[in-house]
């Protein structure tokens, strides 16, 4: 297939599973289990098809339809977004394996509506990454919000509810208020929204317009939750574990900090912001995130919600690395991206296996779990110190281009941040760690129990295997986006 | 066939008109049906063609009876009113195709043939105000979907449709009449009807005293019939207690129609001819346009019934239009006529998936809502699809006339911004009124089983009213996707109606 058609499959792979799985799924579960498997592999065939095209340099494009002159839907890929895709579609598929150990270990009902929704979320998700201009990407920012709510709200009980209301509502309300507007100033002032290399902004735009309109792209993208924007994330802890893995690592948060590293790189431009003075407060705004959201995950008690609170902090590297405004720190903005992924998404497995195997969900009830799930606590350890930045896993890797960027720009604001933010990771994962490990265990006896079913472990090695993998062999992934600058002082 | 075609402006009106009387004496009740929405569509397939014709260039005129246009009858259909009547024929054949059932539960069957003709004479009367070149058939035309309107209001079995009925009647009247004393000002000082030559004889007498008052006269009582706030206080009621599939087709057209008159009379007739009536018009029209946004959606957001709510988002959205129209500017003009067209397509779904609803749910109260996305999945969706459209998320038709909006008030500098933020709250509101729909037909828990609504309380609304409230809510999407043709028609519209502008 040639790559545009390439582009078209992966959109429409997604969707096709979608209905292929609503339609066997009121047959058999194991012909719907079997179609979500098929689509996402069938959807990382496509994807990662794309990928030596665009190592090699090549841009492909295709236009859907011109909704109004200047304003069109169309598809582009270029590093950024090809990283995402390959990102999401590849974890998909080890989600989907995790998917169908927790849904049947937990007995979850209404499970097709949960594949069907999954399968549509990766298409939004995949057309997010694939958009060439803003209002593409609007669209299926806005589907990838409408798609998951479901799956936030899948337990349907009145407090999830509750939870699922306050993360549509965030998103939503931030997103036609701020986002949009930001996106139709951005086609008023420049007269088009095109995502072009070195940005489209510069010579159209100047003074403190620049930082208010970074602001409302910033906030608008509520999806990366740099506070105050943050509240839906927490929020969102109410739902299965699966779904918190994609919300927190495959598709949602991601497509938060992609759309705003991609509009400071394709809109902005590095060099036009770094220019600009007034565009400096949202290396603040981020460093503050940073601080804070670990200050309080210090206090949480409850594992899903200390994880949450972690990615809050986590996304504000990627945001904070993207205002860096130098180029080692977008590559390590777009690294962060991924070694997030890679070890956030085991921690959720693990998190989601215990409660799978235990029904334990507090840090206290945690001790001495390791010796009940060696494997799964195995992984956590490792995700854990990836999260902190310990080599040999990914999180170190990230940090070092964060840190490299830091220097170019002389930001010694943003060294001690991340020296102060290492140290904090630090003081919340280490303890339980080493309770999980070396206090003794705490299970009352008549809930004795082992691993979780063999398929959420399978996935849980995977990503923990992963993240060690990235250490080692993140070139690729630096050649790949070290394109996004190349050419740049 | 092309002698047929030089007919159109005059069949427009002339197929509802004469099928109306033949109706009444369609006793059997499923003819009447039959023969309503035949006319119905055949009036919409005229309009279709006629706006091809548009806009492919031609500039439809017709002379009744050969007469030439001072004396005889003269109609004419430009781009406006070809819009307009694709409009109004568009909602009245959705509604009729879907609200069979419907209309079987609310109207007695030996009374139907009755409702069908006021239907159709309805029609007519709204495609021919749209058709007609002359102010006093204008007139003529406008009384003659008034009265068969309040005769449809209040066919339903609802006896709250008559108070509201009244009073829509009261003002209805008054507005038209107000309508008339500035026609016949304008009569007496140009000694004309037609507004083609109004327009060329104003300027003469352009700074005598009645003309002014002419002027004023005409667009308040336009702004009655067209609900502009605080004069809308008749609609509320009215598309609430009013049969569903009514309130479908007068909700999507009626008064936009209105809307249309007004724009024509002070674009056409007084604009150019009347020192300063530009800035009047904005310093009158704006501030309203703005209150009508924000005050409707506010209420919209407290309203407990369905179709009260929906109705207070109409007042909202006439001030959309209204706001668009203010700017007097082409970009205004055009996002103005496009949202037009554009809640047409969305309240039409909007409130035909009312229409399913209301075949289970019978009160259309929220609170009485619960579990109604369990019971009929396919119809919430629809619902939440025409939702969507109405707040203006890209991709479906709300949001290309907002993005013209907007795009329009960032010409207008320190007051468009001030114009932009209302759009935006405005568009907030919608969003929590629509989330409130769905919240209520999502989350809620149904205090008892469906039982306690009456026998048959289950089970998806009738395939009709599904497949044609489908169709709509799709229309939605595709006219916000593929928007040229529309688009032609609005922008060509803007330009002629400021065509004579200095």
């Amino acid at each position: 297939m040639s790559a545009e058609q390439l582009i078209l499959a992966a959109l429409g792979v997604p969707l096709a599973g979608a209905l292929a799985i609503g339609l066997t799924g009121r047959f058999s579960a194991n012909l719907r289990e079997a179609m979500t498997l098929l689509t996402s592999t069938a959807l990382i065939a496509a994807v990662w098809s794309l990928l030596p095209d665009i190592q090699a340099g090549a841009r492909p494009a295709v236009e859907l339809v011109e909704v109004l002159p200047g304003i069109d839907i169309a598809f582009r890929v270029e590093p950024l977004g090809m990283m995402f895709a390959a990102l999401a579609s590849g974890l998909w598929l080890v989600n989907s394996i995790y998917s169908i150990g927790y849904m049947r270990g937990n007995r979850e009902k209404k499970q097709t509506r949960f594949y069907v929704m999954f399968a549509v979320s990766l298409a939004a998700a995949m057309g997010i990454a694939f958009a060439a201009n803003l209002f593409t990407l609007f669209l299926f920012y806005e589907m990838l919000t409408l798609s998951t709510y479901p799956l936030v709200s899948h337990k349907g009980d009145a407090a999830t509810v509750r939870s699922a209301r306050v993360y549509l509502g965030i998103l939503i309300s931030a997103s036609i208020g701020l986002l949009l507007p930001a996106i139709i100033w951005t086609y008023a002032v420049a007269g088009t929204g095109e995502f072009t290399p070195g940005g489209i902004l510069e010579g159209h735009m100047a003074g403190p317009a620049v930082g208010l309109l970074l602001g409302l792209f910033v906030f608008g993208t509520a999806k990366a939750a740099v506070m105050p924007v943050h509240r839906w994330l927490p929020a969102a802890m109410v739902a299965p574990t699966p779904v918190s893995a994609l919300l927190h690592a495959v598709a949602v948060v991601k497509a938060g900090v992609f759309t705003i590293t991609k509009v400071i790189v394709y809109i902005f431009g590095v060099d036009f912001l770094f220019g600009e003075p007034s565009s400096g407060w949202l290396f603040y705004a981020a460093a503050f995130t940073i601080i804070t959201a670990s200050v309080v995950a210090l206090r949480q008690q409850n594992l899903k919600r200390l994880l949450a609170y972690s990615t809050i902090a986590q996304l504000s590297y990627v945001v904070m690395a993207a205002a860096i405004l130098k180029p080692l720190a977008e590559v390590g903005a777009a690294m962060h991206m991924l070694a997030h992924a890679f070890g956030k998404i085991t921690l959720f497995f693990a998190a989601g296996a215990i409660y799978t195997a235990s029904k334990k969900t507090e840090l206290g009830q945690l001790h001495g779990i390791g010796r009940r799930m060696p494997v799964t606590m195995t992984a956590f350890t490792i995700g854990a110190l990836s999260m902190i930045g310990v080599p040999p896993t990914a999180g170190f890797v990230s940090k070092w281009y964060i840190l490299a960027g830091a220097f170019q720009a002389d930001n010694y604001v943003a060294l001690a941040t991340i020296i102060a933010s290492t140290a904090l990771n630090a003081a919340y994962f280490l303890p339980i760690v080493y309770a999980a490990w070396f206090r003794p265990d705490n299970t009352p006896p008549d809930r004795a129990h082992g691993e979780a079913p063999f398929a959420a472990v399978l996935a849980l090695a995977i990503t923990a295997l992963l993240t060690l993998v990235f250490f080692g062999y993140s070139a690729p992934a630096y050649e790949l986006e070290a394109q996004l600058v190349r050419g740049q002082p | 066939m092309t002698d047929l075609a030089t007919h159109l402006p005059v069949l427009q009106v002339v197929v509802p008109l004469l099928l109306a009387p033949l109706v009444v004496l369609l006793q059997p009740r499923g003819l009447a049906w039959a023969a309503a929405t035949t006319g119905s569509v055949l009036a919409l397939a005229i309009a279709i063609n006629m706006a091809l014709a548009v806009l492919g260039g031609a500039d439809l005129r017709y002379e009744l009876g050969g007469w030439a246009a001072p004396y005889g009858i003269a109609l004419r259909v430009d781009s406006f009113s070809a819009l307009l009547l694709l409009i109004v024929t568009g909602a009245s054949s959705a509604a009729l195709l879907a609200a069979r059932r419907s209309i079987d539960d609310a109207i007695q069957s030996h009374r139907q043939p009755m409702f069908y003709a006021a239907w159709l004479l309805a029609l007519a009367g709204l495609a021919g105000i749209l058709v007609s070149a002359d102010a006093f058939n204008i007139f003529v035309f406008m009384e003659i979907s008034s009265l068969a309107s309040y005769i449809l209001v209040a066919g339903g079995p609802d006896r709250r449709a008559l108070p509201a009925v009244f009073k829509y009647l009261i003002m209805g009247t008054i507005g038209a009449t107000f309508y008339l004393i500035g026609v016949g000002l304008v009569y007496m000082m140009t000694g004309t009807l037609n507004l083609a030559d109004m327009e060329l004889r104003i300027h003469e007498v352009a700074d005598q005293r009645p003309i002014l008052v002419a002027a004023g006269f005409i667009t308040v009582g336009l702004a009655l019939k067209a609900a502009l706030f605080p004069l809308h206080v008749w609609l509320p009621n009215a598309y609430t207690f009013a049969p569903h599939a009514v309130t479908v087709f007068l909700a999507a057209c009626a008064t936009k129609v209105s809307l249309y008159v007004l724009m024509r009379f002070d674009f056409v007739v007084f604009q150019q001819n009347l020192a300063g009536h530009e800035a009047q018009f904005a310093a009158f029209l704006m501030p309203l346009a703005v209150l009508a946004i924000l005050v409707g959606s506010a209420v919209a957001l407290f309203e407990n019934n369905l179709k009260r709510l929906l109705a207070y988002s109409s007042v909202a959205q006439i001030g959309y239009i209204l706001l668009g129209a203010s700017m007097v500017s082409v970009a205004g003009l055009s996002a103005g006529v496009l949202h037009m067209f554009n809640h047409a397509l969305a309240k039409g779904a909007l409130f035909l998936a009312v229409m399913g609803l209301a075949t289970r749910f019978a009160g259309l109260d929220l609170r009485g809502l619960a579990g109604a996305a369990r019971t009929m999945p396919w119809t919430m969706a629809a619902l939440v699809l025409a939702g969507l459209s109405l707040i203006g998320v890209p991709g479906t038709a709300g949001f290309i006339s907002k993005w013209y909006l907007v795009t329009a008030a960032l010409d207008e500098g320190a007051l468009g911004i001030f114009l932009i933020a209302v759009v935006v709250a405005g568009s907030l509101m919608a969003v929590v009124y629509v989330w409130r729909i769905v919240e209520a037909a999502w989350f809620a828990t149904p205090a008892e089983p469906a039982e306690a609504s009456g026998a048959g309380a289950s089970g998806e609304a009738p395939f009709a009213i599904l497949a044609v409230t489908w169709a709509v809510a799709l229309a939605n999407i595709v006219f916000g996707l593929f928007t040229g043709a529309q688009r032609e028609l609005a922008e060509r519209t803007a330009g002629a109606l400021l065509g004579n502008l200095p």
